[in-house]
């Protein structure tokens, strides 16, 4: 996976960006990591984060103008949060101002600061703290500029004071009091002067009138400093503006005068530093954030009120209000997917140890369970504002693993090994109606249907050829999901090489599918061919004439891989309607619907999660389900969900008792596939094909076949390691139960069987396997 | 080794009609191996993987060898 693409992708997950509040304040205050801390009782943690930004936090907690409200997603609900009464509970606990330590190299640069009001008291730490050497010019005898006209009670004086004190004593500042700056003679210095001593100038003289003053600095029609908003930068190319003086008298700010101070001093200093002025600042002052924050379903409730608005917010009123912040941050897709949520993290996080994974050479590839486990349903995609789909991340992932040498063999092998028995010959068949030397259509039912439910792909056939002119053929076999699922390109085009040569003996008839992920792959890989559902030729040629069942109250889970297939949700529920029944709808259905485990081989990369998916998907309605995939009925009613596929409703006899039954297991869908096979030969061709029968007989009680799916081990392969023990003798025996234990390994994995020889066959008590090789 | 060994005396080779006793046996996986004890029979060279060591350690071993 290449870089670019990383970062691209990287780029389309937003839950790291800032909050709206934290950006649309100028200084960027974290004001969830203020909340979050008073949500703790951690008042000392809420300060060091207003602190860090923002060097007069006494100040400001007292008059701030709260520009940081405009970007509150609560605002959209009731009103924004009470930032700066939080913010000013944490300064409350503020003890006596400390003496900073740092120690900084001085720089042999000067930089005249004109102006002691907020912006110029802050481009004069900031630079101080950067090394340079300050000379603050005064007009008159104190700091604060226009802070002094603020009431006393609104801002005592004493915090003034207090925030004041690291200037005094800062050994890099130097304040010169009562020394106006302008042009006229009686300006000592003048102007003029100190642009030409110092290396730079920051100029912050509040709103008033700047054309008296005689700069010689370029004014616009009204007479203001003409300042560059990025860089602060006048005219002059050594002198920077900023504050009250670029904001005037009615859009007065002191935070966003802080901020110009911060911005002028970083120009300043990339001026000195010969750096481009203009590079990388798109993030400095307020700017629109591109987190997503969801805030359907939270209840209004209003600001909490103080009790004592001279004292502000005491810790209860502060906890309340701390609580009403809904801390913005994005997670849709981890909020609807189970398989997200359980890596605890979110798709930004994950792109990156999916990109790591790959990159690793020698050492433990940590991810590859995770790679392995995404049902690659493309939910994600759906309700990501960006669109980020990380089963496209997974599935690349899966392929170049595969292509590396690097899959784990457990994975997928036992799915892969389910797919070659799809596709070979105890299932593939292609053929003509009975009759006719072409078709116009062709069955494709699907290798899971047949496997779970044969009974029903028969009927399917025959309802088609009764209903349909001009010759209707049978194509049995697997779409090869399963390998593309499991990032085998290979063998996908392989298979899908196959296929499309069977449809073209028939004559390029158009594909009816009865499963929908059938219809998926071939829609999108095998675009010349015409492919339709069963679902739709039902609509169209009216449904069986069987198809009746008592009305029932349905919830539809709608299959993940139709998601995009409006018009076929349309024909379920408008069969659905027709046959007399109930439809409610889930509240992710349709294009935001769900996986039913089995997408992406979730089933078989990670079953416990698996299990999680399917359990979290049928607590969300207490009624039954309705389903249209086979895996979705076989996965739900395994854990007890009552779900109707809606073939039991159209074909279904007893399909009350249906919807309760548990799918076949592995070994007996192979069974059913094979099966289906012959009865067709022989029922629709007329052929005679014996079934085919196992050498030995074997007797599973049903513990045992239930262990035996469990740790997908096939019938068959027990067969295997007993007929190989019985040939060979190579058996053990457990004197203390007298059965006898015997092993194998017919390909890759070695099975044990316990069991005891019986009249009629052979007693089947116990198997378990592994893939590590016993030799010498 | 203690359930081992109790198990090595329940098991015998029912080809060769004596007890397995432990012996040398390698196992491998993608390209890595290595000797491990495991009830063995002398003569025929036999062996028994008992069902909690492959369902437990050897599953653990298959696994990490997979991710490496």
């Amino acid at each position: 996976m290449d870089q670019n693409l990383l970062r691209q992708r990287e780029a389309k997950c937003v839950q790291e960006e800032p909050p709206g509040c934290t950006t649309a304040c100028p200084v960027h205050v974290d004001v969830r990591g203020i909340v979050d801390a008073i949500r703790k009782n951690d008042y000392k943690t809420g300060l060091l984060l207003f602190n860090k930004v923002v060097p007069f936090p006494r100040i400001i907690s007292r008059i701030c103008d709260q520009v940081c409200q405009k970007g509150c997603k609560r605002k959209e609900i009731d009103e924004a949060i009470a930032v700066n009464a939080l913010e000013r509970i944490c300064v409350d606990n503020m003890g006596e101002p400390k003496a900073s330590s740092m120690a900084i190299k001085a720089k042999k640069d000067r930089v005249a600061v004109i102006g002691g009001g907020l912006s110029g008291l802050t481009a004069a730490l900031e630079l101080a703290k950067k090394g340079y050497l300050v000379v603050l010019y005064e007009a008159t005898d104190r700091l604060g500029g226009s802070l002094w006209h603020t009431p006393e009670e609104k801002l005592p004086r004493r915090l003034i004071e207090d925030d004041f004190i690291q200037l005094k004593n800062n050994p890099f500042i130097e304040i010169i009091y009562n020394t106006p700056i302008s042009n006229d003679r009686s300006s000592n210095p003048a102007f003029d002067s100190i642009c030409a001593d110092f290396s730079a100038v920051y100029l912050g003289i509040g709103s008033k009138e700047v054309l008296s003053l005689n700069l010689g600095l370029d004014v616009d029609q009204e007479g203001k400093v003409v300042i560059d908003p990025l860089t602060l930068q006048t005219s002059h190319p050594k002198v920077f503006a900023g504050g009250s003086l670029y904001l005037g008298e009615k859009g007065k700010s002191p935070i966003t005068s802080i901020s110009h101070g911060k911005i002028a001093a970083n120009s300043i200093d990339r001026l000195l530093q010969k750096a481009s002025l203009t590079a990388n600042r798109d993030k400095e002052g307020s700017y629109p954030t591109l987190l997503y924050t969801n805030v359907k379903g939270i209840e209004p409730q209003e600001a909490v009120k103080c009790s004592d608005p001279i004292k502000g917010y005491n810790r209860e009123e502060a906890l309340k209000e701390a609580q009403r912040c809904i801390m913005c941050e994005c997670l849709e897709c981890v909020k609807v997917c189970e398989y997200l949520a359980h890596y605890r993290s979110y798709p930004k996080r994950y792109v990156r140890e999916v990109y790591n994974n790959l990159s690793i050479v020698m050492g433990i590839h940590h991810a590859n369970k995770m790679i392995n486990s995404c049902s690659l349903c493309g939910l994600c995609e759906e309700v990501c504002p960006n669109g980020l789909n990380m089963g496209e991340i997974c599935q690349e992932a899966r392929r170049i693993m595969v292509k590396r040498g690097k899959m784990p063999p457990s994975a997928y092998d036992f799915a892969l090994r389910d797919m070659a028995f799809s596709t070979g010959e105890k299932f593939v068949l292609n053929k003509h109606q009975p009759g006719f030397n072409v078709s116009r259509m062709v069955f494709f039912p699907g290798c899971q249907l047949s496997g779970s439910s044969p009974q029903y792909v028969r009927k399917i056939y025959k309802y088609l050829c009764e209903k349909i002119d001009g010759g209707v053929g049978l194509s049995l076999g697997c779409c090869g999901a399963p390998a593309d699922w499991a990032g085998q390109e290979e063998l996908f085009s392989e298979n899908l090489e196959n296929i499309k040569s069977r449809w073209l003996e028939l004559g390029k008839p158009k594909i009816i599918t009865a499963c929908p992920t059938c219809f998926k792959i071939f829609k999108e890989r095998l675009p010349q061919a015409e492919v339709d559902y069963i679902w739709r030729i039902f609509e169209q040629y009216g449904l069986p004439p069987m198809a009746k069942s008592e009305p029932r109250k349905l919830v539809i889970h709608d299959a993940c891989t139709t998601r995009h297939e409006d018009c076929l949700h349309e024909s379920i529920r408008n069969i659905l309607l027709k046959l007399g029944h109930q439809i409610e709808e889930l509240e992710n259905s349709r294009q935001t619907t769900g996986c039913c485990g089995y997408g992406g081989l979730m089933m078989f990369a990670n079953r416990e999660l698996a299990q999680q998916v399917v359990d979290r998907r049928i607590k969300e309605n207490q009624a039954d389900y309705l389903v249209y995939c086979a895996m979705c009925r076989d996965n739900f009613v395994a854990q007890g969900k009552k779900t109707y596929h809606l073939l039991d409703l159209i074909f279904g006899e007893n399909e009350q008792d249906r919807a309760r039954q548990l799918g076949p297991d592995f070994s007996q869908r192979h069974e059913n596939r094979a099966r289906c096979k012959i009865a067709f030969l022989k029922e629709i061709w007329g052929e005679n094909v014996a079934e085919e029968k196992m050498d030995i007989k074997l007797i599973i009680p049903e513990e045992a076949r239930r262990i035996l799916d469990d740790r997908r081990i096939l019938i068959e392969d027990v067969a295997k390691v007993i007929q190989y023990a019985e040939e060979t003798g190579n058996r053990l025996k457990d004197t203390l139960t007298g059965r006898y234990i015997a092993y194998f390994k017919p390909v890759a994995v070695t099975y044990w069987v316990e069991y005891s020889p019986q009249e009629e066959g052979f007693l089947v008590h116990n198997a378990y396997s592994h893939r590590l090789e016993i030799s010498g | 080794m203690n359930k081992e060994n109790k198990q090595q005396i329940n098991i015998i080779c029912d080809k060769c009609g004596i007890p397995l006793t432990p012996g040398k046996v390698t196992l491998s996986y993608l390209g890595s191996s290595f000797p491990v004890e495991l009830p063995k029979c002398s003569q025929c060279g036999l062996v028994f993987i008992p069902e909690e060591l492959a369902r437990g350690k050897m599953d653990q071993v298959e696994k990490a060898l997979e991710d490496k």
